[in-house]
């Protein structure tokens, strides 16, 4: 499964959205409607799937769908 | 040797402080505050209540329920991470207070984790033989060490204290298990300083003298800690999640306890919680949940307990344990020599 594939389950598990609304485009607070503790388990949810650990910093800078496949793309 | 907890008291003080009462003193709301971490209301301490003050009501509450129960015990240990002062110890000042003056005492310093840590020390106390009636305690006054101007952080914290006799129980029931652990690494996440002016990764201008928190990773850490020390609990114990009947979390946010039940595969009827009504009471939190769920007769005889904590440190604590509800909860000389 490619990796935007992957990402839309791990977002529409934690936030709780509909699969046809995370597009690459989506923002992750004002789109999808997350929280700040929301975005916390996206962000667990996402270093569970890959492997990979966030750091906090690097987290601050994912804020969209997108966003949060380059990212997991150049750590793989 | 089969040790367990055979008596509970606890105490909250009287002083009630709302979400809506925060309102008031915060740029906050109740909407914000229940959403984020479930918590409505938090009790305080009045000004002249202190760790020392509160521990002896919650020893106090014990004695009425179980008149005895204070007979025989020969060691006490007070978690705190609120002391009166580093010296003399809490345990020390509640003890000379209830009547235990010359009894052997200290207090344990783990932060949320330790009244799970003052469990397992009491029994290894006790199954070395070094002890045979322990009085546990976790009392708090976070109220007077937490930052009122951080709104992310002084929502959360609320006073209270528990008291428990940790003694020898009939075989079968008691103690199973514990899976204990401390990491500094995450130190920075969650501090109080005290007579040093440094703590290793914090910046020199957040060494205020009061909790300093970053909620982000001190989610991640509990939401991952509490169900990995829980399996190591129930895996040494020779236990599987579905052998629990009641999941008794450290009550310190309901979305950590929901994101770590949901990974640990724990249904939600068979965790306790009472955060909504005390915030999170540090070292005084699992007595309080422990005590409400006894009292309301949803844990009984025989129940397959699992408590699970995690706090600054960071540290972490778990303990499976077969909850004696014999006889009133109290274990007289007699069947406590049996089994000893």
């Amino acid at each position: 499964m490619e990796t935007f594939e992957q990402v839309k389950e791990v977002i529409v598990e934690k936030l709780g959205v509909d699969a046809d609304k995370v597009t690459p485009e989506a923002r992750f607070v004002e789109d999808l409607g997350a929280d700040s503790l929301e975005t916390v388990e996206l962000i667990m949810g996402l270093e569970d799937k890959f492997g990979i650990s966030i750091s906090d910093e690097d987290a601050e800078g994912i804020r969209t769908v997108q966003a949060a496949v380059d990212y997991i793309g150049s750590k793989q | 040797m089969a040790v367990g907890i055979t008596a509970l008291g606890t105490y909250a003080p009287q002083r009630v402080l709302t979400n809506q009462d925060l309102e008031k003193m915060l740029e906050t709301t109740d909407e914000w505050i229940v959403s984020r971490t479930g918590i409505r209301e938090r009790h305080i301490a009045a000004e002249n209540e202190f760790a020392s003050t509160m521990g002896v009501r919650a020893v106090q509450d014990l004695v009425r329920r179980h008149p005895d129960a204070l007979a025989g015990v020969d060691f006490i240990v007070c978690a705190t991470s609120s002391p009166d002062a580093l010296f003399p110890s809490t345990a020390a000042l509640i003890g000379g207070e209830v009547g235990l003056a010359g009894v052997a005492a200290y207090d344990l310093s783990c932060a949320c984790s330790g009244f799970v840590y003052a469990c397992a020390t009491a029994h290894g106390f006790i199954a070395a033989g070094i002890a045979r009636r322990v009085l546990v305690i976790g009392a708090e006054t976070l109220s007077k060490i937490v930052d009122w101007q951080d709104r992310g952080s002084c929502i959360l914290f609320g006073d209270g204290a528990g008291a428990a006799i940790v003694e020898a129980v009939p075989e079968g029931y008691g103690f199973q298990s514990f899976a204990l652990g401390a990491d500094s690494a995450g130190g920075p996440s969650l501090y109080m300083r005290a007579v040093a002016d440094r703590i290793p990764g914090v910046e020199k201008d957040l060494m205020a003298p009061k909790v300093g928190m970053n909620g982000r990773e001190v989610f991640k850490f509990a939401v991952r800690v509490l169900g990995d020390s829980g399996q190591q609990a129930l895996t040494k114990a020779g236990l599987a999640p579905a052998d629990v009947d009641w999941l008794i979390p450290h009550q310190a946010n309901v979305r950590i306890i929901d994101a770590a039940r949901e990974r640990f595969g724990i249904p939600e009827e068979k965790v306790v919680v009472n955060l909504e009504r005390y915030g999170n009471t540090s070292t005084a939190s699992i007595p309080l949940a422990l005590q409400e769920a006894v009292d309301a007769g949803r844990v009984k005889d025989g129940d397959q307990l699992l408590f699970v904590a995690f706090g600054g440190g960071l540290s972490w604590a778990a303990g499976c344990l077969k909850w004696y509800g014999g006889a009133g909860a109290m274990v007289t000389g007699a069947a406590a020599e049996v089994s000893a």
